[in-house]
């Protein structure tokens, strides 16, 4: 395989961590959803801490997005 | 390919071109041209600075514009109290112009004046401002830390109650946890703001492309492409907030942990 469709061909790959980050915001949102609507009273000072997971489940989304873009631009 | 000639490159945005000075300008080695980059800083902070300032009237009964900026610092505030406590007041001004600024700089980089021929550029989506922000958070953290603490604040890389032969595992994963921070800190903006405007190119590359390929494609690519633009407008719209509010929440934090250890 010539490198420069290797390059591709991972860029393309690293695409499955930035899907599977989004499952992962989608899951921090839903379970959070699930939790305030059980006990409302309780949702709001909870907040910072659904952020945080956010946060940390979309860094590594991201960092796939990284990897992608050096792949592909350098 | 007919393809090959419409295409657009996403990242020709990003491109920092001095506006008036020129490559010669040099102080120390170092280019000191006045870029679009700092153009667009010096209006973000111009316009932080008018916000704030028509706010300060200090009126018993505020008016609209003086509730629009006591709810963003009590916003602040808030997040302070309800995170490091009663220390963390004397951070409120560090991170308000923080998040106000990050705020600013995102919201100020989506403004459609390319339709005038202004050109706005999100300096948020470069990883030396990001960074440079992170390292002025990280070493806050750092010169309070041990200043408080001395070097007892070493002992934050050993959770309380860890058994003893668990030490030498956690501590160095406590460490490089730490040490992480001011990266994953900038990484996060400079990736989430390149990444939407990256979006935003390549969809109106799409529309134009498909407009230019003749009325089939135009009605099959660029209508949905340019509905589809509209609504990732409105994301990002949301994500510069959501991002300037990790990035402030995300400081308080590690302040809290230099604060009070954990």
């Amino acid at each position: 395989m010539e490198p420069e469709a290797a390059k591709l061909l991972g860029a393309g790959l690293a695409a499955i961590g930035a899907g599977l980050a989004s499952i992962g915001v989608g899951n921090v949102f839903a379970k959070y959803l699930e939790g305030a609507l059980r006990n409302p009273g309780a949702a709001d000072g909870q907040q910072g801490r659904l952020f945080i997971g956010f946060a940390g489940a979309e860094l590594l989304g991201l960092l796939a997005f990284v990897i992608a873009a050096l792949l592909i631009f350098t | 390919m007919a393809a090959e000639q419409a295409k657009i490159d996403p990242m020709h945005q990003f491109t920092i071109e001095p506006l008036f000075g020129s490559a010669d300008w040099e102080l120390a080695g170092v280019n000191i041209a006045f870029t679009n980059s700092a153009l667009w800083m010096a209006i973000a902070a111009f316009a932080l600075w008018a916000f704030v300032v028509g706010g300060m009237k200090r009126q018993v009964v505020p008016g609209r514009w003086q509730m629009a900026v006591e709810s963003a610092t009590g916003f602040i505030d808030d997040m302070l109290a309800a995170n490091v406590g009663k220390a963390g007041r004397k951070y409120v001004p560090y991170i308000f112009s923080l998040f106000m600024f990050i705020l600013f700089a995102n919201l100020l980089g989506l403004l459609p004046l390319g339709v005038v021929g202004l050109h706005p550029f999100t300096f948020t989506s470069h990883f030396t401002v990001t960074g440079v922000l992170a390292i002025l958070s990280f070493s806050i953290v750092l010169i309070v830390g041990f200043a408080r603490h001395g070097l007892h604040f070493f002992s934050l890389f050993v959770p309380h109650g860890t058994p003893w032969p668990m030490i030498p595992v956690i501590a160095p994963i406590e460490f490089i946890s730490f040490m992480v921070r001011p990266f994953s800190l900038a990484l996060r903006l400079f990736v989430a703001m390149m990444a939407g405007h990256v979006l935003l190119e390549v969809l109106s590359s799409f529309v134009i492309s498909g407009i230019n390929a003749g009325p089939v494609y135009g009605v099959l690519i660029a209508i949905p492409s340019l509905a589809l633009m509209v609504g990732i407008v409105a994301l990002e719209v949301l994500v510069s907030a959501i991002q300037a509010y990790v990035f402030a929440l995300l400081t308080s934090l590690y302040i809290n942990d230099a604060e009070n250890l954990h």
